[in-house]
């Protein structure tokens, strides 16, 4: 299938003011490479704070990597203009849906309207806006689509302003799609209907998708590959199942631990947790980033950076300790 | 086994006054709650979970009013008595809440341990190097070193945040603590530290807890018994180990542990069509019926009284009873 996105050793610095100590650059994406083909969705899953949205922006050109190479289906974009952006089509084809279906759309704008805005913008003609519209409406099954139009944002649930905000994503027919959060902010019971519609239409539209979540169990049932990231890097990263079923960096592992199922003898245990929080990102461990909070860390771990390294087929993981930890003879939990 | 009551709530009816007339947040909701038990409330957005616990410290916003209903502790009811008799005698002693988003409301300019030593110097009338004590001492109980006493808010992370106010309801001793989804802005990581902190606060203070969240995992992590709430009513209520281990017994329960998304395991997570019901005209009949996938013709018409399945697990469903 063919390549929608891909990114080369990617790595974004934001520079922060530190009073006094003038300012400092913060590490947010520090050399991240992965690739989305066609009808395909990877997952990018870590704690708040390790990058994920820096990624999903840095992927769509609306932040401008420090370092390494994005490419839009073979093309590298890393160094065109936004004007370039926007005359060679590659605005259009490269979309984000929000996280917070609450805020992002104009409370005083009918929903007809809040959709047609980014065709208007791009010059569209009145029928063609009209047309587009309808069936982006009904790609997100808010149907019939004539009883959405002239409706106002505050008419409408949560579950259903999000389709809202991916129908205004979709209407310019892109290929590729940065999902950030879409689903962490709508009640439990209408998540799944959300993630599994977004996933035929990415099939029917044969979009790219890169999915931003906390929430690691969702991921298996949208995304065929999964990205663990850790502050600012890819721990791990493969094909959904087997990094669920199979993990191996003890992040990885740990993180998947932490994640509650509906279990009456849960309260009889208490749970593994991983001690502690990211440290800060202004000044990150040395050698592998997760040494401070891992246990199995060794003096190895504390000096030396991990690559990322490929131990089952698909499956790259960024620990030196990943062989013992494959043949079993150190465990993580 | 019985236990002493720590609280009982007797045929409560909260509605919120607005525009479109009144919102029917908590209706007809009776429930208990033993000395050391945890009770999970668990709902969708909307289902009058804060509403209930706000009722029980006697928070309410002003244009909430209490319909009818009691609610005892420890014996004494708290909802007909003056609000100054409550502050003076329940609030914070007996019963305190951690407020939804309460991570968030923490005031910017004061240290985090003066805040925390605060109840016991307005409601306890300690006096203050006294209060500055006990307030360290619970600064550590939560898990926190004492010499974040003198940090600010924006020092702490979410977690810590979190902590910080759960010390807060805990400051004064009391017998019952509400948590108002304590852990719903935190990461997996995160939350699995205060989930264990707080088990670890219910096996050494001897606590009664209310536990409310949206996420029936979450509730199996702490809970004794469930209570399970739509609409402003009470669905299903029973223990965790019939609610979850033996199977949910009413259509909303099934539906919502169906769409938990799960790391092992076939299939698809389920969805419950529709939305929850708008609460100043709720449907006739069982108020999950529009979402029901087992609906028949009487649940439309007739609302089903909460049957009594065995002693101890309620179900409010027409496929349980006659
Ligand atoms: N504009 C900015 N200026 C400075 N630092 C920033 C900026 N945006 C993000 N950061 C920092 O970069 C790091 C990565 O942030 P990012 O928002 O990408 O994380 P995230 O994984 O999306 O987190 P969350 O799960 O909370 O959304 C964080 O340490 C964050 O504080
Ligand atoms: N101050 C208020 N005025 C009017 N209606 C209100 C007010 N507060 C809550 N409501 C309504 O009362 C009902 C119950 O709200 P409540 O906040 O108790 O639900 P909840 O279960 O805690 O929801 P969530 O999971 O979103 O916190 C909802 O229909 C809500 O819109
Ligand atoms: S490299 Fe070392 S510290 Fe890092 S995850 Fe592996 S064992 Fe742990
Ligand atoms: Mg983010
Ligand atoms: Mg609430």
């Amino acid at each position: 299938m063919e390549e929608v996105i891909r990114l080369e050793n990617v790595k974004k610095y934001y520079e922060v003011r530190r009073g006094f100590l003038g300012s400092q650059s913060l590490k947010a994406l520090d050399g991240v490479s992965l690739n989305i083909k066609k009808k395909e969705t990877l997952a990018v899953v870590g704690e708040s704070g390790c990058g994920k949205s820096t990624l999903g922006r840095v992927s769509l050109r609306l932040l401008d990597a420090t370092d390494g190479r994005v490419f839009f289906k073979g093309q590298d974009i890393t160094m065109l203009s936004e004007k370039e952006l926007r005359d060679k089509s590659f605005r259009k084809k490269m979309q984000i849906v929000f996280q917070d279906p609450y805020s992002s759309l104009n409370p005083f704008m009918r929903i007809g309207n809040i959709i047609s805005e980014p065709l208007e913008i791009h010059g569209y003609a009145r029928e063609e806006t009209r047309e587009a519209v309808l069936k982006a409406l009904e790609d997100v099954k808010l149907v019939p689509p004539e009883d959405f139009l002239n409706r106002y944002p505050h008419e409408l649930s949560g579950g259903q302003r999000q389709r809202v905000n991916i129908a205004r994503a979709l209407v310019l027919g892109p290929e590729y799609i940065v999902a950030d959060e879409p689903v962490s902010m709508i009640d439990a019971s209408s998540r799944a209907e959300i993630l599994l519609l977004l996933k035929s239409i990415r099939d029917s539209r044969e979009m790219g998708v890169m999915y931003i979540t906390h929430d690691i169990a969702t991921a298996r049932y949208v995304s065929e590959k999964i990205a663990v990231m850790y502050m600012g890097e890819v721990a791990e990263t493969g094909p959904s199942s087997s990094v669920l079923r199979n993990p191996i960096h003890p992040y990885t592992i740990l993180l998947l631990n932490s994640v509650p199922e509906p279990n009456p003898a849960n309260r009889r245990t208490r749970r593994l947790v991983i001690k502690g929080e990211p440290p800060s990102p202004i000044n990150p461990p040395s050698g592998c980033k997760f040494h401070t909070r891992c246990p199995i860390a060794t003096e190895r771990c504390r000096t030396e950076r991990p690559s990322l390294v490929e131990y089952a087929p698909g499956q790259l993981v960024a620990c030196h300790r990943a062989e013992e930890v494959i043949k079993g003879s150190v465990t993580v939990a | 086994m019985s236990r002493e009551e720590a609280l009982r709530v007797e045929d409560l009816k909260v509605y919120y006054m607005t525009e479109k007339g009144y919102v029917r947040a908590v209706d007809e909701v009776s429930f208990n709650l033993s000395k050391g038990e945890s009770l999970a409330i668990v709902g969708e957005s909307g289902s009058g979970k804060s509403t209930l616990g706000m009722t029980l410290i006697r928070a309410l916003p002003k244009n909430a009013s209490i319909v009818s209903g009691r609610a005892y502790i420890f014996g004494d009811e708290i909802l007909s008595i003056s609000l100054q008799d409550f502050r003076r005698k329940f609030s914070w002693r007996l019963i305190s809440m951690v407020f939804q988003g309460a991570m968030n409301s923490l005031n910017p300019v004061l240290k985090v341990g003066d805040q925390v030593a605060e109840p016991l110097i307005y409601s306890g009338g300690l006096p203050k190097e006294e209060a500055r004590r006990r307030a360290t001492e619970t600064i550590e109980t939560v898990g926190l070193p004492r010499e974040f006493y003198n940090r600010y808010p924006h020092e702490l992370s979410g977690g810590m945040k979190q902590r910080i106010v759960i010390a807060m309801a805990l400051v004064m001793n009391p017998q019952i603590l509400i948590l108002d989804e304590p852990t719903s802005a935190l990461d997996v990581t995160i939350q699995a530290q205060i989930i264990n902190l707080i088990k670890d606060l219910i096996d050494k203070l001897g606590l009664s807890v209310i536990f409310i969240t949206h996420d029936l995992a979450l509730a199996s992590d702490i809970a004794d018994r469930i209570m399970v709430m739509y609409g402003g009513q009470i669905m299903e209520l029973g223990s965790t180990d019939r609610v979850l281990g033996e199977g949910p017994k009413h259509p909303y329960t099934e539906k919502l542990l169906s769409s938990i998304p799960r790391l092992r395991g076939e299939g698809m997570p389920d969805f419950i069509p529709g939305r929850p019901p708008d609460l100043s005209s709720p449907p006739p009949g069982c108020r999950f019926h529009p979402r029901c996938p087992y609906v028949f013709d009487r649940c439309m018409k007739e609302e089903p009284p909460l049957f009594n399945i065995n002693s101890t697990h309620l179900v409010k469903c027409w496929l349980r009873g006659d």
